[in-house]
Formats: structure tokens, sequence, C-alpha cells
């Protein structure tokens, strides 16, 4: 496939443009975090979304889907990140709706992927357990029982945590924290005895958790995937969330960077505009050539899901690895170059960076990484 | 069967059984086929290729037959290039008649210029220099001093250029002159070619931090070029070179990174990295420059992947975009880092100057780490680029 859009992903691109502009332009996001919303989001936006067909946008039309793979989720993704839109996209549309893709049996894909498409479900992955992402080191353990197990252990920073219906766990049925063998994936009610949510609130004001998990009884059937070879479903399903993440991300770094180009043709220093100074002018190309090298691993990393490569895993560490780096560079730079003001809450510099560390930390930094990349291609 | 699919097929027949076995194998520097009045085959065989591919008309595939081109769409071509590179083979000519002049002739030379120029050029009998930068005109290109004055019948052409390449091996230059010394700097320019046999030209080669000399130094002492030999308008030459520059720019940003993503065998980090500093269960053993090595690699293959973007979007009919700054300045610098690594990877086995006690490789790879620093000087400096950018592409104010 060729790296371009196409008619109608270009189309869905323009539409989720006009839509989100409309309906979710910073200032609602401003709204979400200075009244310490208990959602953390728009549910009435969220149903708007699904009617549009986002919300199961990558599921099969004959699970209530649009059918539009993971480009078009992309190019929604990455509209929602100029204007920082707080939303289930990556927790239910994304990471929830892929691992039940992929995971499912027959009767949890009827059961729970037309309630995500509806907008009705929210989903949450809960695997992290400590400050670094580090997807093999879970101590959570379940243990067989006769009607199933019972799960114990924590998790933290499990995006959309404190609002999911359903959570998806990931616990070990056997081996050591570090092992990848030996994981299991555990549909839990989020509203389960034993189950005990506490809102995290980070520096992006978007939504996160952490979880307890005490005598937690789980049936059999609340399984996705197979007992001990969890690993096979979380691995791609991480894949998935990391370029999809980078597509959000994206949107974030074009935002920032047109807005900065912008001022930097407004703004008067000296008796001149600041962008005649070379200084300036070298550093704003700069970050232009690695905005552009962002764009194509986006869309080949999108691209690379849908045709489902075996280059998956590279492209994906190397996209997130990518993206963590511009926007680090761009907020950075962006911040410096607006001067006093960007120092200033009022000024959306600040919003954009607090999302790039946060965003950053989500499913792999830069150098774990580059650390799995090396080690894909052989050194 | 689709057209394109027999043309496939033919094409596929037809190089098995005219490209020569040696012609299938990797192409040391010396051997280069540059063609030109004087040419040097040191392997018999790089003759014989380019003198079939040239007689199809292959040596500049997608030029138009008339001029000594294949006439291929842009399809064709891409079934071709697949074909040559299923068995590896050489480029069958080297030329900055085909890469550089051989486009601005297309787009701005008269019709009687294009069909003598371009059949030497895709014959590859005359071999090309291209006359731009002067002592005193560097990355202030537009200030050139070499002056063509009107002698009626002729031009007398005096002055000086440098960083000519190859020029002391060149027959033909082609080259910039200022004709109109009263004019606005960019407005008093032309485009002039000549024969570099012509009375009152000479050349100095300049030997560079590599020990190469690939660059000359050339001087001009009252050369006449008969009128005929002017390209374009007279006093517009600005308009040719800056065309010119674009694709030469391409061409050097090409050089690095985008066929060889991260370099392959002896030139790729990692495969040194393991070599000359050892692994661990299978890693490279310095965990720092294991990692400094991923993100090169990352990055060579996300240029490759930009560039592969670029083709794909004026393919779907896209006007092209200025790329060819970023890809000059991205390609360079990358290639650039790409030596260094090379370096820290293999230690003093990277520094050796000559003699028994290094590798043929190894010593190949200590010249070329110093000729790397000239690419991001060559075509206009990345500092050039980053200006370009920045007014082009970002329209910043002046």
């Amino acid at each position: 496939m060729a790296l371009v859009l196409n008619e109608d992903q270009v189309q869905l691109k323009d539409a989720a443009r006009s839509f989100i502009q409309d309906k979710a332009p910073v200032s609602a996001f401003r709204k979400l975090r200075d009244s310490n919303d208990p959602d953390g989001f728009d549910r009435k936006l969220w149903k708007e979304m699904a009617g549009l067909g986002w919300a199961g946008i990558i599921i099969p039309e004959e699970f209530g889907g649009a059918g539009f793979g993971y480009v078009g989720l992309g190019v929604v993704l990455e509209e929602a990140g100029r204007t920082l839109l707080a939303s289930p996209l990556m927790s239910t549309a994304l990471i929830g709706a892929t691992a039940v893709i992929l995971g499912g049996s027959p009767s949890q894909k009827r059961e729970i992927l037309p309630a995500i498409a509806s907008g009705d479900w929210l989903m949450a992955l809960a695997h992290e357990e400590g400050p670094h992402h580090s997807p093999y080191a879970i101590a959570a353990r379940a243990k067989k029982s006769d009607e199933g197990f019972i799960l114990g252990g924590k998790k933290t920073f499990v995006l959309d945590g404190h609002v999911a219906d359903q959570l998806i766990v990931a616990a070990r049925t056997s081996g050591k924290s570090g092992a990848r063998d030996g994981l299991t994936l555990f549909l839990v009610d989020r509203n389960a005895p034993g189950v005990k949510v506490t809102r995290t609130l980070m520096a992006d004001s978007r939504n996160a958790a952490n979880v307890k998990f005490t005598n937690v009884k789980i049936r059999s059937d609340a399984v996705l995937g197979s007992v001990d070879h969890g690993a096979d479903i979380l691995d791609p399903v991480l894949d998935r969330a990391r370029i999809g993440l980078s597509a959000e991300m994206l949107g974030g770094v074009r935002e920032e960077f047109e807005r900065t180009v912008e001022y930097l043709k407004t703004r008067q220093q000296f008796g001149v505009l600041i962008g005649t100074f070379q200084a300036l002018k070298h550093r704003a190309a700069e970050m232009f050539c690695e905005i552009e090298l962002s764009v194509s691993v986006v869309l080949d990393g999108l691209i690379a899901i849908d045709e489902n490569r075996n280059d998956v895993p590279q492209i994906a560490s190397l996209v997130k690895a990518r993206l963590n780096d511009t926007y680090f560079l761009v907020s950075n730079e962006a911040l410096q170059m607006h001067g006093g003001i960007g120092m200033t809450d009022e000024i959306d510099m600040g919003l954009f960076m607090k999302r790039a560390r946060v965003a950053a930390a989500s499913f792999g930094g830069t150098t774990f990484h580059h650390d799995r990349y090396a080690s894909l291609e052989g050194y | 069967m689709g057209d394109l699919d027999k043309f496939r097929t033919e094409t596929r027949a037809w190089l098995e059984e005219n490209c020569p076995a040696s012609m299938r194998t990797p192409m040391p520097e010396d051997e280069t086929c540059w063609g030109g009045r004087n040419p040097v085959y040191k392997n018999p065989d790089s003759k014989l290729w380019m003198d079939r591919m040239a007689a199809r008309g292959w040596t500049v595939p997608t030029w138009p037959t008339q001029y000594g081109g294949g006439g291929l769409d842009k399809a064709r071509n891409q079934v071709l290039q697949q074909e040559l590179g299923r068995l590896r083979a050489r480029p069958p000519l080297a030329s900055f008649g085909i890469w550089m002049l051989g486009p601005a002739l297309l787009e701005f030379a008269s019709e009687e210029q294009k069909r003598h120029y371009l059949n030497q050029i895709a014959l590859g009998e005359i071999r090309w220099c291209q006359g731009y930068s002067e002592p005193g005109a560097g990355s202030d290109l537009a200030g050139l001093q070499t002056k063509a004055e009107d002698m009626g019948d002729h031009y007398l052409v005096n002055g000086s250029k440098i960083w000519t390449s190859y020029g002391h091996l060149a027959d033909w230059i082609f080259c910039l002159v200022r004709t109109d010394p009263k004019a606005p700097k960019h407005r008093g320019i032309s485009f002039l070619l000549f024969d570099m046999a012509s009375p009152g030209v000479s050349t100095k080669p300049i030997k560079l931090i590599s020990g190469a000399s690939i660059f000359a130094q050339t001087f001009f002492d009252n050369v006449k070029v008969p009128k005929p030999q002017l390209v374009g308008t007279l006093n517009d030459g600005w308009t040719i070179a800056k065309a010119l520059l674009q694709h030469e720019r391409n061409m050097i940003g090409n050089m690095g990174s985008v066929n060889l993503p991260g370099g392959s065998g002896a030139r790729s980090p990692s495969v040194a990295a393991k070599r000359y500093s050892g692994e661990i269960n299978g890693k490279i053993a310095d965990p720092a420059l294991r990692l400094e090595i991923a993100r090169h690699n990352m990055n060579s293959r996300a240029f490759g992947v930009t560039y592969q973007r670029m083709s794909d979007e004026m393919t779907a009919g896209a006007p092209p975009g200025p790329a060819s700054s970023m890809f000059k300045y991205y390609g360079t610098e990358q290639n650039k880092r790409k030596y260094e690594l090379l370096l820290q990877a293999m230690g003093t086995a990277a520094l050796g100057w000559e003699g028994g006690a290094f590798q043929e490789h190894e010593l190949g790879i200590t010249r070329e780490w110093l000729r790397s620093k000239g690419n991001s000087i060559e075509g206009g400096t990345s500092e050039v680029q980053l200006n370009i950018i920045s007014k082009n592409v970002l329209r910043l104010p002046d």
C-alpha cells in the first residue's frame, strides 16, 4: 500500500478535524480540568463520537463496528491530539477493542465488541506495576480455584481505570516476574468485590488509576486468550497501542509546531519579527525535518498493522521512540520560543508539554524502545 | 499477460543475456564507469555493459528517445530498476551529465542543444564537470565573479572556479558566469557550456583531508566560448542554476542513507560493533554504543520511509514538495553520523592510513569517514539548506 491516505481516509480526517475543532477545542479540555470533572472526559461527547463510528472504528462490521482499520483510527487520534481531546479513544476504541479482536473467544467478541462500538462500554488495560513500562514485570497473581481463579495484586497507571466498565488485567498464572511465559489476561468487572480503584491525577490531567485486587473471584470464561500465553495477545496489543498513541502525539506535535511558527511571524523584539533571527530559523527548520520523518513512520506503522506485516514490532518501537523524541523536542522548543508567555497557564504550550511527557512514559520510553529495536534487529 | 508483465519478461531476458557476469558483483570505486573522451576501463566489461545499455537508451531510461533515452514511463522504469536490482547489476554509467546537467537541459535548453548534448551524455561520450563555486563565492554562490564578456560572435571568459568535481578529468564544463556586472547579483548570471580543451583553460587538483583529489580548481584565462553554447536566456542563468542545484541535492542526499538503511556489510555500524568491540548473548557488548546505533538505524529507516512517502505522494498527483533541501540536510548529516559510529565501533582499526597492517575495507572506512565531512558542505551547506527550509517551507520572514 502506498504511503498516502486514500480518498475515504482523507474524508475521515477532514470530518474528524472539523468535528473535534468544533466540539472539543482545547478550551473544552481546560473546562474538564478546571472543574475537576469526576469522569475526566465528556460522556455525551463520547456517545456522539460513537455515533460517528469512531468507538468501533477498528471493529469488524459483523460486530457492529465500522471496519475502517488502524489507519482510520490513526487519523482520528491525530486530530484528537491537536486539541488534547480527553476521550476513551485509546483505552477503549484502540486497546480494549484490539485485545478482544485478537484474543477474544467468539462469545466474548459477540458480547463485548458491539458494546464498545456503541459507546456503552469502556475498557481499561491494567498491566503496569511500576513507574516504568515493563511488559513482563508482572507480579499480580491469579491462582486456580474451583470456579476459576482468585486474583491478587496491584496495578498502576491504568488508563481510564476509574471509569472503565471492564478491566483487562494481565496477571501471572505461573513463572516469576519478568518472564514472558506464564501470563494470562482476564476480563474483570470494575465493580467486582475485591477490586479497589483509586483515580490518580496526572500532570496531563488525563485519566489514570491505581487498582488493587484482593481475592477477586474470576470465572474461567473470563480468560482472554489462553492461560499462561497471555503475552501472545499482550505483545501485539501493546504494539498497536504504541503506534496509535504515536498518532495522537503527532497531532500534538503538529499543532504546537504550527502555532510556534506563527508566533515567530508575529512577535516583535528589537524592532523586528523574531522569526528573522537565524538562531530560531534553523531550530524551526530542524524541527520541520524531524516532524516530516515522524509523519512518515506513523503512517507506515498504521499501514503495517492493517496489512498484518511481520515487522509490526520493529516499526512500533521505531515509531514510539521517534514520537517520544519529537514531542519532547517540539514541546521544549515551543515553550522556549514563546518566551515568558509560554510559561503561563493561559497559553496552551504547557498543556502540550505535560501531555508529551505522560504520553512518552506510556507504553515505553525512548531507551526502552531503542533497546527493544536493537534486540529485534539482532544486535 | 499485461503490457507491464510483458515488458518485465523481455527486460529480464535481455539483462540475463547482456549484463556481463563481472557487472553483477559489488563495484570497487576504481571501477566506476565515467565514460568520456579519455575513458579508463580497469575492467573491460564496464565498457561493454555501458555500450549495451546506451544502445537501448537505458543509461538514461526515462529521457525521450530522440535524446538518446529509453523513453520509459515511470512504471516501466520501475520495472527496469527492479530487474537491475535483482541481478545486483552495477550502474552502467556514472555521470554529472545524467544526474545534474541533463535534467536542466531537458527543461531549459533549445531543441538543437538538447539533441546534441543529451545524446552525448546518454552515450557516455563526454564527461562533464560543474563550474559553480568560486574561491570568493561558496555558500553565497550568487556572488560569483567569473565574467563572460560579449565579443560579438563569442563570449570571453575570465576567472576561476573551485571545488570542481573531477574538473581535471572532465571534457566539458557547465559554468555559471557573470554577464551583467551592473545588475543585482542574481540577475546578471548566465549558464554557459564549454570545452575544457579550449585554449586558456587550466586545472589544478586539490588534495583533500582524505588524501584523495576528487576536486580541482579551474582557471579561465581569455577563454573564447561560441555564443550558441549559452543555455536559456542571457542573464537568467540563476533560474537554471537553482533547478540544477535541486538535482544535485537529491543526488548527494541519496548517497547517504536511502539505499542502505544503516549501511550494509562492513559498513553497517551494528555489524562492525559486534565484530570489533564484541558481543554478549548476541548483543553488542557496549550498551551505550548499542543504543546509539539503534537510534541511528531507526533514523535511517525513517528517512527511507519518508523518501518513499514523498515519491508516493508525487505518484498520487501531489506537486513536488520542497523536499530536496530536507533530504540533502538530513541525508548528509545521517551519513556523517554513520561514519562516526563506525569509528566508535572499530576503534583504531578504522584509523589506519595505509599499509599492510590494516585490511582494505578498514583503510577504506578511514578515508570515507573523512570524505563524508564534505557531504554537508558541497551542494549547499547544511546551514544553507536550513535557510531554504525556513524561507520556502515555513515562510519565516527575511
